[in-house]
């Protein structure tokens, strides 16, 4: 279960991952407990005003016939025991989420660029490494290690569902780790402010059953598809032309590293680092004009022709 | 003048048979007429009226920033403003409600009430009174004048690196920061000075230290963190604008520099930068709700002792802004535990409001639903911080909008509603006009329904994982419901701020005179006129209990308070020193007298500032050296200062 309802992919009361799900029963119970308590000394002050109010005034004597500081004792000592309790339950909590309860299954690194993800896959042959951006895909039931690099200011991963945030900070690599029990697409946000498009930085977990990620990485890690038609050879070379400084597109001469890796941009279900999904009419949209869907986003508006724009996007489609 | 005898014990008199006096204090005391009076005034009163209302005029201009915020955040996907206007908005936001409101306001009440409540003429230094404001006023309008240029802040008031750098920051936004908060840096201190000293040397004789209203306790104690917090900030930001102007390292990543070196200092200042912005708060209440329940506080010496304590934790607690940065648990853990356990001392004066409300006969005036809502807000705030301090819960609940509607809850809560409350009790000492009581608990409602529609939701909009500080969010995550209720939520707080301004207004321009102690209070402000003469106390006052003008009806303490008989200090303007813990008569002031010095030397350091600002070296220099010069003139050395003076008999 992602959440007690649908709609809410980035809620976290109810954790579904092995993190989330350790954090979740000590999040409810300080939860209770602050209900509780804040209910209880409203009653107080409320009850304690209503009970006196009749017919008294300003001009009464004032009185210090009643002695009150045992609540001072009986309210402060509560408070201690519940607090010293709640240091022990957040201190065991705290080691139970430092560590995966298993070795973890293998290492992806991620790197927070203003505005988006990219996530490298490295394996033991250097062929089959490859980076790709906003979709991370990981095996259903297997702990992963995550490595958190920044290419420019604090950045911070968090996927709500599956466990707490990790501050993505310039100069040191965080690590972390993640599992997710089900199948399924998990929401994630960047939430550490980092200038114009903060609100646009999120990026999808999916957890695949094993198989599924196998045959994912592979596909993943093959180089583009080779233009076939008239129109997305033409995009191709415009692309070659005018994009791949910042775009690397494996398979071709496009080498650019300040963007997305889009060798298979087209197997991922949304574009700009979650801002829109990832159709022909958005991918165009997006190509027209990134500062209108992404205001101080840094990819430039070009100055393409119609033709170019749709010749781009048809080579853009064939990158499956 | 140079003939005075400061050797003398001062003579002890009765007023009525004394009646030439207050003829010879109105002559000595009198202020200098005029705008240029205005200007060089440095009475505590006029000073500390002046901090209120230039704190309520940024309390204003910061909601409407948070107006601006709410509408654009009403909606998914919304365009009212573009992502740097919300940025700048948002820290602006930040920046005026923690710095230009909340701590100044409290300096102001402070500001009025210390040498009222604790029987002293003045603060104990009155031209650095006049300075600290004048410091306070320039570097508001230095950090506002950023928004006229176009180059706000937008960095948060956090103002976290590498984003402040200037490689991805090039206008002069944060230099504005920068040095706006170096400078305001400048009033926090001499003011946090002033605030010590004045609680130590300037109360009544036989104001023993444990005699003192809790406010005094309260601003002192966060004076005393503001001496050792404030330079923490002021190098954090210095060290910034060198790395910005001139290519230092403390911070660059790429050149050996750590970003979490900024965190650490300026966390270091920022955490018990919230208890300075609350103690005072607390304190006002700690003195004004007995009024109102008709009995002293419950519990005087456990919530000063609290009061202290809350701010020595207070600085061993900053790391818990910082938990996901990646430090090792190990290190986590103390200062979870840490922050978990200054929720007891907190937690103190919370049951001692309880039980003043609880074994008193409260009588339901505007000031105690202020209070008695503020007890509330204060709990809910401080709950929902016990469940931030646990690091796990953090990691899920930091930088979310839990977070937002949590430090709402404590500076609301705890700062606005006090500052509400505290402003009903005292206007009537300030104006010596009442504020209208049926209107009052209309504004009332008004704002706690409004409060609460706006901030409560934000916890669950927190829990259904939205992130703080961004401009906008996608349709179809969840976030729409409550951002809306929010929105609408803020509109009715923000109409009943307004109708809290008329109110005031109206107050000013009421006919019904408040009298001397309107509230049957119980302390030495209510001893005086209303409003106080200059002077405050046409003789210094003998104070032989906690409740001077209770003490004749309370069981057991005498009834030794003469609001007639005192010392007399007549000879030029004069106040009494007494010693640090029994208030032993000890020196005759002589006080300063109204002076342009404080005004000139803050105009010679916004140059200065403004210089550094534009790179005009040359302005910066002559700016510091025309401070200078005003310094050196401001404390040439006058001759008939302070000589002991004897013990009356």
């Amino acid at each position: 279960m992602l959440a007690p309802w649908p709609a809410t992919p980035m809620a976290y009361l109810f954790g579904d991952g092995d993190m989330a799900r350790s954090i979740s029963p000590l999040l409810q119970g300080l939860l209770a407990i602050a209900i509780l308590v804040a209910a209880i000394v409203s009653a107080l002050v409320i009850v304690g005003a209503w009970r006196q109010r009749s017919a008294l005034a300003l001009a009464d004597t004032p009185i210090d016939d009643r002695p009150a500081i045992a609540w001072i004792g009986i309210g402060v000592g509560v408070s201690t025991a519940v607090l010293v309790g709640l240091i022990v339950w957040s201190t065991v909590t705290m080691a139970t989420i430092s560590r995966p309860s298993q070795t973890a299954a293998f290492t992806i690194a991620i790197t927070a660029h203003r505005w988006w993800w990219e996530a490298t896959y490295r394996s033991g042959d250097t062929d089959q490494n490859f980076s790709t951006a906003n979709e991370i895909h990981i095996p259903v039931g297997a702990p992963v290690r995550f490595t958190l690099a920044s290419a420019d200011l604090i950045h911070s991963f968090w996927v709500p569902a599956l466990g707490g945030k990790t501050d993505v900070i310039p100069g040191q690599t965080n690590v972390t780790w993640l599992k997710a029990d089900h199948a399924g697409s998990y929401r994630g946000q960047c939430s550490e402010y980092c200038g114009a498009q903060h609100a646009h930085m999120a990026f999808t977990i999916v957890a695949d059953p094993p198989a599924a990620f196998e045959s994912w990485r592979a596909a993943q890690a093959k180089p583009a598809a080779i233009a076939q038609d008239k129109g997305a050879l033409d995009g191709e070379a415009v692309f070659q032309q005018r994009c791949s400084k910042c775009h690397a597109i494996r398979g071709s001469r496009a080498d650019g590293d300040r963007g997305p890796d889009l060798t298979h941009i087209m197997s991922r279900a949304r574009l700009a680092a979650g801002a829109i999904p990832n159709n022909a009419g958005w991918l165009s949209a997006w190509i027209a004009d990134p500062q209108h869907i992404k205001p101080g986003s840094l990819m430039p508006k070009l100055p393409l022709s119609g033709r170019e724009l749709a010749d781009v996007r048809d080579y853009l489609l064939t990158l499956k | 003048m140079t003939t005075t005898d400061y050797d003398r014990a001062p003579r002890l008199v009765d007023l009525g048979s004394h009646g030439s006096l207050v003829g010879n204090l109105e002559d000595i005391w009198a202020p200098k007429p005029g705008l240029y009076g205005w200007i060089v005034s440095v009475d505590h009163k006029s000073i500390g009226i002046r901090y209120i209302v230039t704190a309520f005029i940024f309390l204003l201009v910061g909601g409407l920033e948070a107006m601006v915020m709410r509408f654009q955040l009403a909606r998914p996907n919304e365009r009212l403003v573009t992502p740097e206007q919300y940025n700048e908005l948002f820290s602006l936001h930040g920046i005026t409600m923690i710095f230009l409101y909340a701590l100044p306001v409290l300096s102001g009440f402070s500001n009025y009430l210390f040498p009222l409540v604790l029987g002293a003429r003045d603060m104990a230094f009155p031209r650095l009174n006049a300075f600290s404001y004048w410091v306070y006023l320039a570097s508001g309008i230095f950090l506002y004048a950023s928004l006229l240029v176009g180059a706000a802040p937008n960095d948060g008031w956090f103002n976290y690196v590498p984003y402040a750098l200037r490689a991805y920051n090039p206008g002069p936004n944060m230099d504005f920061y920068a040095l706006g908060m170096i400078f305001l840096g400048i009033s926090t201190t001499v003011g946090s000075v002033n605030f010590v000293v004045t609680f130590l040397r300037m109360r009544a004789p036989g104001m023993t230290i444990d005699r003192v209203p809790i406010l005094t306790w309260g601003t002192t104690t966060i004076s005393v963190g503001n001496l050792l917090a404030v330079p923490s900030v002021s190098l954090a930001f210095f060290l910034l604008w060198m790395d910005r102007q001139f290519g230092t390292h403390f911070f660059r990543a790429e050149t050996g520099g750590q970003p979490l070196l900024w965190q650490h200092l300026f966390w270091m200042f920022a955490h018990p930068w919230v208890y300075v912005v609350v103690l005072p708060a607390m304190g006002l209440v700690s003195d004004a709700l007995p009024f109102y329940c008709r009995r002293p506080l419950v519990g005087y010496t456990a919530v000063v002792v609290g009061t202290i304590t809350t701010m020595v934790l207070g600085f061993g607690v900053w790391l818990h802004h910082m938990f996901a940065t990646g430090i090792p648990f190990m290190a986590l853990a103390f200062f979870s535990g840490a922050s978990f356990i200054i929720t007891i001392p907190s937690s103190i004066a919370v049951f001692s409001w309880v039980a003043t409300i609880w074994t008193g006969r409260p009588v339901i005036t505007t000031a105690f639903l202020y209070f008695a809502g503020f007890i509330s807000m204060f709990v809910i705030g401080g709950v929902s911080g016990v469940a931030t301090a646990a690091v796990a819960a953090d990691l899920q609940l930091t930088d979310t909008y839990f977070v937002v509607a949590h430090l709402h809850y404590v500076l609301i809560g705890i700062n606005l509603f006090a500052v509400l409350g505290a402003l009903y009790v005292w206007f009537p000492k300030m104006t010596g006009r009442m504020l209208d009581e049926s209107l009052g608990k209309l504004t009332f409602w008004i704002v706690f329904i409004g409060f609460n529609v706006a901030f409560f939701p934000m916890h669950i909009t927190g829990l259904l994982g939205m992130p703080r500080r961004i401009y906008t969010y996608p349709d179809g995550v969840g976030w729409n419901a409550v951002n809306m209720i929010s929105t609408i939520g803020s509109v009715i707080l923000a109409t009943g701020i307004l109708l809290y301004v008329i109110v005031v207004l109206k107050g000013l321009r009421s006919t019904e005179r408040a009298g001397d102690n309107p509230w049957d209070a119980s302390s030495l402000e209510w001893a005086t006129l209303s409003p106080p003469p200059h002077y405050n106390f046409a003789v210094i006052p003998y104070v032989t209990s906690r409740h001077p003008l209770w003490e004749s009806r309370l069981p057991g303490q005498g009834a030794m308070f003469r609001r007639d008989e005192g010392l007399a200090l007549a000879d030029g303007k004069e106040a009494l020193a007494t010693t640090a813990i029994e208030a032993i008569p000890d020196a005759i002031l002589k006080m300063p007298e109204d002076t342009a010095a404080p005004f000139i030397v803050t105009l010679a350091m916004s140059i200065g500032f403004t210089g550094a600002l534009m790179h005009l070296w040359w302005l910066a220099g002559a700016g510091a050296l025309a401070s200078a010069l005003g310094i050196l003139v401001w404390l040439w050395p006058e001759a008939e200062l302070a000589q002991r003076a004897e013990e009356p008999q």
